[in-house]
C-alpha cells in the first residue's frame, strides 16, 4: 500500500527534434486509489506507466512511491507488480511457477509460495491449471495468470498496461468488472492504462486524460463527463463523442442554422471579455432530442443519414447546415421510435445547462 | 400435382471437387529415382569408409572392390591399443579442445548476441559488421598473424591458444545465430522479469537462456564441429610433439610419403566420426523450434 506521485516527470526521446513523450507530468495518486491513465495512441500514457515501473528513464522531475523518491531505483527495488498487454508469461514455466517466480527470487520458502499461489489461483479460478504451461491456456486464462502473478507478490502498487485489449468484447466487459472488484477487495493502489474511455470511466476512481504527453485533466469520471476542462477531453470522454462545433456568437447566444441557442450570461461575458466572435459549442448526443415538427419550439433542421440502433436507444446521425457548411450531429433518441433514413427532423437542445463552451483556438473551457 | 423432395433439388452435373492432381506413375518413379540417387551419393562414401575400415591395408584398394575381403576388427584393435600412434591421447586432446571451444564460444556469443539483440550501444553496427567481415578471410591468410599473436600472448603450442583461435571463427557466426534467436523472444519477457525482481544478468540467465535452448543447441553443435575436424590451425598452433596432437592432425600418420594405410585410416575416421554423431544426437531434440510459443498472446 502506498501513494504514488509524479513530480514534473518527463521522458524525452532523442531525435530531431527530441520528442517529449511525457511532458512535466504532475499527478498524485492516493493510497488504495484506482487511477486510470487514458488517451489516444501516442499520448504517452504507456510511457508514463513504464516510468513508474522503472522500465523507462525519467529524464526530468521525479517519481515517488510511498513518499520515497524512486527516480533512480531499478524496477526490482520499487515494490511494484505489472500486468503487461501481451501478458509476458514465462513460456518455460508452469502457471504455478509463473505466479510464484517473484516470491522465489525473494527467497520465500517453498511452502509459503505454494500457499500464496494457491490462494491467488482460487481467487482467479485457476486452480485446475496450475500445472499447465502458458501455451496450453486460452487468452482469458493467460490474462488471469498475468493478474495472479501480480497479486501473489502483494506489491505496494499494481501497474496495468491495457490488460484487456487482447480479450474478446464479452470477456473484456466481464474481466473489467472482475478487476475493479478485485482492486476494491485488495485495496492496493492501482495505475491502469487504457485507450478505451469506457474502461476508464467504469473502472477508475479518478481518470487522468493525456494527449501528446501532456496531462489534460485528472478527475472523477463524473466530473470529466460533466465538466471537461477542454475541447479535447470533451470529445474524448463519452460515447458517442460530444458534438463539438465552432459557431458564431451573437449578443444572446450561439448561432446555429438560423436559430440562436441562448447561452448563460456568464459564458457570454467571458466570451466578450476575450473578444471572441466565435465559440466552440459542445453538446452531448443525450442532451439533444428530436421534437415533433409541429412543435412551435425552435429547432435545428437535420437530415437523417444514419440510424444506429443499440436496443435501449438509438443514435441518429444527421447533417445540419451551419452557415455555409453542413455539419454532422449525433442525437441519442428512444430506441423504439427512431426516425427513418432521409427523414427531415427537428432537433432541439433539451437542457441549456448541458451546453459546454470552449475557446475556439486554445480549446479551454469558458464556463465553470 | 404432387411433389417429392427429390424433384425439388436442383439437378447438377456431378462435379469433382478440385483436388491436387495425382502424380502420374512415370513422374512418381522419376521422383523416387532422383531421391534414391541423391541419398546414395550422400551415404555411399561414408558406407565405403566403413567397409574399408574392416579390411587390411593391402586389400583396401583393389581392382575389383569387394564388400568383405579378409575383413576383421584388427584395424580397430591396433589403433585403440596405441600400436599406431597414441590415438587415445589424440582423442582426449580433441575432446578437450572441442568442448572448451564449445563452452567459451557459446558463452561469449550468447552474451554478445543478447547485448546486440536488446541494447543500443555505440559501435553496435560496426561490431556486427566486423563479425561478418572477418568471416570472409580464408583460413590460410590468418595463420601467420594468429601465430604471431599467440606467440606474443605466450599461448603458442597450448590447447587454450587453439581454443581462442577456433573462437575467432565460431563466435561471429554463433553471435549472429543467437542474436536472431533472441530477437524472437519478446522484450516484454525481459521487462516482466525485471519487475519480478531479476537483475539484467538474471533476466539473461534465468529467462532468456532457457527460452533459447534450441538456438544454443545449434550454436553449440556448430562450435563443436568447428573445432573437432579442423586440421590447418591445429597443426600450426599445437606443438609438434606426438602427445599434443588432435585427432585430425594425428590421422596423418596413416598417410606417409610412399604408402597410405587405407584400412587404418578408415577405421580411425570412423572412430573420429562417432563423437560428432553423438553430439548431434544429443542436441537434435532441441532443434525443434516452438518453445517460445504461448509467451505472449497467441
Amino acid at each position: 500500500m502506498a501513494e504514488v506521485a509524479y513530480v514534473k516527470a518527463s521522458r524525452i526521446f532523442s531525435g530531431n527534434p527530441p520528442v517529449r513523450a511525457v511532458d512535466e507530468l504532475s499527478l498524485d495518486v492516493a493510497d488504495g486509489e484506482f487511477l486510470v491513465l487514458v488517451g489516444p495512441s501516442g499520448s504517452g500514457k504507456s510511457t508514463a506507466l513504464r516510468m513508474l515501473a522503472g522500465l523507462e528513464d525519467i529524464d526530468e522531475g521525479a517519481i515517488e512511491i510511498g513518499g520515497k523518491d524512486v527516480t533512480n531505483v531499478p524496477p526490482k527495488g520499487r515494490d511494484i507488480a505489472m500486468v503487461f498487454q501481451s501478458y509476458a508469461l514465462y513460456p518455460h514455466m508452469t502457471v504455478a511457477e509463473n505466479m510464484g517466480f517473484a516470491l522465489k527470487l525473494r527467497g520465500v520458502n517453498k511452502a509459503e509460495i505454494k500457499e500464496k499461489v494457491g490462494e491467488a489461483a482460487k481467487l482467479l479460478d485457476l486452480t485446475k491449471y496450475l500445472d499447465r504451461k502458458p501455451k496450453a491456456l486460452s487468452g482469458g486464462q493467460r490474462q488471469r495468470v498475468a493478474m495472479g502473478r501480480a497479486i501473489v507478490r502483494e506489491p505496494a502498487v499494481f501497474l496495468m498496461d491495457e490488460p484487456l485489449s487482447n480479450l474478446d468484447a464479452k470477456l473484456r466487459v466481464e474481466t473489467r468488472a472482475n478487476i475493479a472488484a478485485l482492486q476494491q477487495r485488495l485495496g492496493t493502489t492501482t495505475i491502469y492504462v487504457t485507450h478505451d474511455q469506457v474502461e476508464a470511466m467504469t473502472m477508475g476512481h479518478r481518470v487522468a486524460v493525456l494527449k501528446d504527453g501532456l496531462l489534460q485533466q485528472c478527475d472523477t469520471p463524473r466530473a470529466l463527463y460533466d465538466k471537461p476542462a477542454n475541447a479535447f477531453v470533451a470529445g474524448f470522454i463519452g460515447s458517442p463523442a460530444m458534438n463539438l462545433k465552432t459557431v458564431p456568437l451573437t449578443a444572446e447566444g450561439a448561432k446555429l442554422d438560423g436559430i440562436v441557442v441562448p447561452l448563460p450570461r456568464t459564458a457570454l461575458d467571458v466570451a466578450s471579455g476575450a473578444n471572441l466572435s466565435e465559440v466552440t459549442f459542445g453538446i452531448r448526443p443525450e442532451a439533444l432530442g428530436i421534437i415533433p415538427s409541429s412543435s412551435t419550439e425552435d429547432g435545428l433542421a437535420m437530415t437523417v443519414e444514419l440510424v444506429e440502433e443499440l436496443g435501449a436507444d438509438a443514435l441518429v446521425h444527421g447533417a445540419v447546415r451551419i452557415g455555409d457548411s453542413s455539419e454532422r450531429f449525433v442525437v441519442r433518441v428512444d430506441g423504439r421510435t427512431p426516425p427513418t433514413l432521409g427523414q427531415e427532423v427537428k432537433v432541439a437542445v433539451r437542457d441549456a445547462s448541458e451546453i459546454h463552451l470552449f475557446h475556439p483556438e486554445s480549446g479551454d473551457r469558458l464556463t465553470d | 400435382m404432387t411433389l417429392d423432395a427429390g424433384s425439388l433439388q436442383v439437378v447438377r452435373p456431378d462435379r469433382v471437387a478440385p483436388k491436387r492432381k495425382a502424380r502420374s506413375k512415370g513422374a512418381s518413379a522419376a521422383l523416387h529415382a532422383t531421391l534414391a540417387v541423391a541419398s546414395l551419393i550422400a551415404v555411399f562414401p561414408v558406407f565405403w569408409v566403413l567397409v574399408t575400415s574392416f579390411k587390411p591395408d593391402a586389400r583396401a584398394v583393389e581392382t575389383t572392390p569387394k564388400l568383405v575381403n579378409e575383413s576383421s576388427l584388427d584395424n580397430y584393435t591396433r589403433i585403440l591399443s596405441g600400436d599406431k600412434g597414441s590415438f587415445l591421447t589424440w582423442f582426449a586432446n580433441s575432446v578437450t579442445i572441442a568442448l572448451m571451444t564449445t563452452v567459451v564460444a557459446v558463452f561469449l556469443s550468447a552474451t554478445t548476441g543478447y547485448a546486440a539483440s536488446r541494447f543500443r550501444f555505440p559501435g553496435k553496427r560496426s561490431l556486427m559488421m566486423s563479425f561478418l567481415v572477418v568471416q570472409m578471410f580464408p583460413f590460410a591468410v590468418l595463420i601467420v598473424p594468429l601465430y604471431n599473436i599467440l606467440l606474443t600472448l605466450g599461448l603458442q603450442g597450448q590447447q587454450f591458444g587453439l581454443v581462442l583461435v577456433y573462437c575467432t571463427t565460431a563466435v561471429p557466426f554463433c553471435t549472429y545465430m543467437l542474436k536472431g534467436y533472441f530477437d524472437t523472444v519478446p522484450a516484454d519477457i525481459d521487462e516482466a522479469g525485471r519487475v519480478d525482481g531479476l537483475s539484467p544478468f538474471g533476466v539473461f540467465w534465468r529467462l532468456i537462456l532457457p527460452l533459447a535452448k534450441p538456438g544454443l543447441a545449434v550454436t553449440a553443435f556448430y562450435a563443436f564441429i568447428t573445432a573437432w575436424g579442423e586440421v590447418a590451425f591445429a597443426s600450426a598452433f599445437l606443438s609438434a610433439a606426438d602427445e599434443s596432437k588432435t585427432l585430425a592432425v594425428g590421422l596423418q600418420v596413416f598417410v606417409q610419403q610412399n604408402r597410405t594405410e587405407w584400412g587404418h585410416l578408415a577405421a580411425a575416421s570412423i572412430l573420429v566420426a562417432i563423437p560428432a554423431v553423438a553430439v548431434f544426437y544429443l542436441v537434435q531434440k532441441f532443434l525443434v523450434a516452438g518453445v517460445a510459443s504461448g509467451a505472449v498472446k497467441g
